[in-house]
């Protein structure tokens, strides 16, 4: 393995986590227009939270899988043809939520809720498949010497990937949550704080869950007992943090810690993983390497260097633009006596 | 059905569909952008309405243009993962570069170009989306390095089973990319006027028009023709340049868009119209027109066409007639190609015509086409001829690839994902028909509602207000 092969493997782990950490809060939000917010006023100001934001958030989705085809195309190859129908179904989530942001907009007022909805579905739906195709992928799928992948129903959908799932859905909507609660004035903000103290202790079910599934499903804590360990506590502290800052009512320290609790699970499946980039079931002969499944040096140095140019004017864009729209966002009718509160 | 059909057929769909909007993005983008410069330079308030009325159509293609290229983004992976293997160490490079480069500009820009009107300073405002446009632009040309490598391999070397780069700036300075970049821009840039004029004159054939309106909609639709005009004849000349490189680098495609299946003679007859028949080798119902192939192709008189038929033979020498165990035939779907060109050239010759003839009726001294109807229901239809046309021109370069995925290194039949069975092709084939189906449905409604606003009542974004710093407060 040379110094470019980890330097990359860790780069799209940080793409998969930045992903998460600013996508997740807007599949939040996207799933909050239709369980959380009371009528369209209130969906137009949450959804409003995003408006700006959602689509450079995604980008970080389409970066992490581009950087994954042009650093490691054996992975991006047989991850991508192995988990064909999850990934049809993220597509789908994926293109319901990205044209009801203006499709909503333009329609007339009758047919807006139809496009809440399907904000809401494709908030759900993407989630909840990602957490499906990364729990399933850790406890190592049958791949064939070729690096081919051809699974089964139960290879996708078992009992620690519909768990891994259903804790990426509740993470996000939490995230979603304490973003709404930071954003806005109002009603909807206390009520997301309401609905954040709660789920959060359903949060803690399903992470007791995952980690002992973790210690069974898995070879994590076999092959990388500490950094396993250490993220998995950062998984759980963030956790405890984000809870804590929302009954005191820290809602930065609340989202950021949502956040986190994201970058560290991204992190945990990136540590236990390493150096593997896809696990076998059938033979640990035919796991994908690091060193066998990434591009040549010379197209990861050409990667790098446009990486290392670039990505400081990407993300000191990105931080002016959430600058400007730093404000918290309020009803149309709301009473200034609320605002000077 | 076998896999092979099932993915391409996919393919073909999802490109299709995915650059109906691309290039209708691209080019109202520059629109949008153009009206607004005119209005910050101007101050005229009228352009602010046009840019904000055009803004809203730009926003849909957008959104639609961006959820299908998501797929296009995964599908490599996904049905041509043998592919993704032999080509990733070059594809994923300006796949990524992409994403890095352009698409983070178009999504942060575009976001912060909609929720700021009125809220920062003009020229500020005006930076946003030029920088939008500008992020669409850069866009097309990442993909079409790719793109271009598939045409024209250059800059790599075979090396472990698969195509490894050697040169990353001899991908840029591939002399196919500048031929094909320069030609779609142009073509998307051409759209954005035909899209301007065509959707003004729908509007303008509108009975009841205040004065104010009526206004707006002439400076919509001289905008609009002079784009059409200027990006159709730009268009027209990178894609003759394109036709004579073609000849040099890629002869079979060239072949097949003439229909030549015997080598030509010194002096070259053009087909104007005809139907080949592909497996007796020859062309039927043909009007041919004497020379016009050698001027068309070499521009003089003289100068003869290399046939299918003979080039088969050169390629069967130079790959062999079998690769990986299947039988090879070299020539592409000839009636396809052939046709596609027709109705690309066509398109391409009547967009430029009835822009020219649109500009004459709109001069100062004599503005007469707002007073004839039958005029303006010529330019409203023609709004779909870029869409048809645009359509055309990528069959004839991804058709007239065949039986290539890269070409003369890799084919079809090894591309394919080996893993993936029928009857998720069949599967993804259904749901993306019927996504594709609802989404064109509610997009010409949704502009078919836009339109019926004319652009002095454009739509004000209700949007919620906006107060307190989340960093003002006790957040911490």
């Amino acid at each position: 393995m040379s110094f470019l092969q980890v330097l990359w493997f860790i780069l799209i782990g940080v793409l998969f986590a930045g992903f998460f950490f600013l996508d997740g809060f807007d599949f939040g939000v996207g799933m909050a227009t239709r369980s959380l917010a009371h009528n369209e006023e209130e969906r137009t100001q949450i959804i409003e939270t995003i408006g700006p934001v959602w689509d450079g958030n995604e980008v970080w989705l389409i970066t992490a899988g581009g950087a994954m085809f042009a650093s490691f195309p054996y992975w991006y190859a047989t991850l991508f043809s192995g988990y064909y129908l999850i990934l049809l179904m993220i597509l789908f989530g994926l293109i319901i939520r990205g044209v009801s942001f203006e499709f909503r907009v333009a329609s007339a007022p009758e047919k807006q809720p139809l496009w809440s909805w399907a904000l809401a579905l494709g908030s759900l739906i993407v989630p909840f498949f990602l957490g499906v195709m990364f729990v399933s992928m850790i406890q190592g799928m049958p791949i064939d010497a070729k690096g081919n992948m051809s699974a089964g129903f139960f290879d996708y959908f078992n009992l620690m990937s519909i768990v891994g799932g259903v804790a990426v859905v509740l993470l996000s909507y939490l995230h979603g949550l304490n973003y709404i609660a930071l954003k806005t004035l109002g009603d909807i903000r206390e009520r997301a704080r309401n609905y954040a103290e709660f789920l959060y202790w359903i949060l803690y079910v399903g992470l007791v869950v995952f980690a002992i599934l973790l210690f069974f499903k898995t070879d994590f804590f076999q092959v990388r007992p500490i950094g396993t360990l250490v993220t998995v506590v950062l998984i759980v502290l963030f956790s405890v943090l984000g809870h804590v800052a929302t009954f005191k009512g820290n809602e930065m320290v609340a989202f950021i810690s949502s956040g986190l609790t994201f970058v560290s699970l991204v992190a945990m499946i990136f540590v236990g993983m390493f150096p593997r980039v896809m696990i076998s079931s059938i033979s640990d002969k035919f796991d994908l390497l690091i060193n066998s499944a990434s591009s040549t040096s010379y197209t990861l140095t050409v990667m790098t260097i446009a990486t290392v140019c670039l990505l400081p004017f990407v993300l000191a864009y990105t931080i002016w633009a959430y600058w400007i729209f730093r404000k918290r966002i309020a009803l149309p009718a709301v009473q200034t006596s609320e605002v000077v509160k | 059905m076998d896999i092979v059909t099932l993915a391409r057929f996919q393919f073909a769909m999802t490109t299709v569909f995915h650059f109906f909007f691309v290039p209708f993005s691209i080019g109202t983008a520059f629109v949008v952008a153009i009206l607004e410069t005119l209005y910050v330079r101007t101050k005229n308030d009228a352009y602010k309405k046009l840019a904000k009325f055009w803004g809203n159509i730009f926003l849909l293609s957008f959104a639609v243009g961006v959820v299908t290229g998501l797929i296009q983004e995964f599908q490599f992976g996904m049905n041509w993962s043998d592919y993704s293997r032999f080509m990733g160490d070059i594809f994923g490079a300006p796949l990524a570069l992409e994403a890095l480069l352009s698409f983070f500009i178009e999504s942060t820009f575009i976001g912060l170009w909609v929720f700021t009107w009125d809220r920062v300073k003009k020229g500020m405002h005006l930076f946003f989306i030029w920088m939008t446009c500008i992020g669409t632009l850069t866009s097309a040309l990442w993909i079409l390095t790719a793109n271009s490598f598939m045409q024209h391999p250059v800059g790599y070397a075979i090396r472990n089973g698969r195509a490894e780069m050697v040169d990353f700036f001899a991908l840029l300075q591939n002399p196919q990319l500048w031929f094909e970049y320069g030609h779609v821009i142009f073509a998307a840039l051409t759209m954005g006027g035909v899209i301007l004029a065509g959707l003004t004159a729908f509007q303008m054939l509108k009975k009841d028009t205040s004065a104010e309106a009526k206004g707006l909609y002439k400076k919509s639709m001289r905008l609009g023709l002079v784009m059409a005009t200027l990006f159709s004849a730009l268009t027209i000349l990178v894609g003759d340049l394109q036709m004579k490189y073609l000849i040099e680098e890629q002869p079979m495609k060239f072949a097949a868009t003439e229909a030549v299946y015997k080598t030509t003679g010194d002096q070259a007859p053009w087909t104007l119209v005809g139907i080949a028949d592909t497996k007796k080798h020859e062309v039927k119902y043909n009007i041919d027109i004497p020379v016009m192939l050698s001027v068309l192709s070499y521009g003089k008189t003289t100068g003869a066409v290399t046939g299918m038929d003979e080039l088969n033979q050169q390629m069967k020498e130079k790959y062999g007639t079998t690769i990986n165990g299947v039988e090879m035939d070299y020539i592409p779907p000839v009636n396809t190609l052939f046709w596609s060109f027709r109705v690309m050239a066509g398109f391409g010759a009547w967009i430029i015509l009835v822009s020219i003839i649109g500009l004459w009726l709109t001069r100062k001294k004599k503005e007469t086409l707002y007073q004839k109807r039958w005029m303006l229901w010529v330019l409203a239809l023609t709004t779909f001829t870029p869409f048809l046309a645009n359509t055309a021109g990528w069959f004839i370069t991804e058709f007239g690839r065949y039986p290539w995925t890269v070409y003369g290194l890799f084919t079809i039949q090894q591309s394919i994902s080996p893993n993936v069975s029928a009857t998720s092709l069949l599967v993804s084939n259904i749901v993306y028909f019927t996504v594709f189906t609802v989404l064109a449905i509610v997009m010409i409604g949704l502009v078919k509602r836009q339109l019926k606003n004319d652009p002095t009542q454009v739509q004000e974004h209700d949007y919620a207000q906006k107060i307190l710093d989340p960093f003002d407060k006790g957040a911490f």
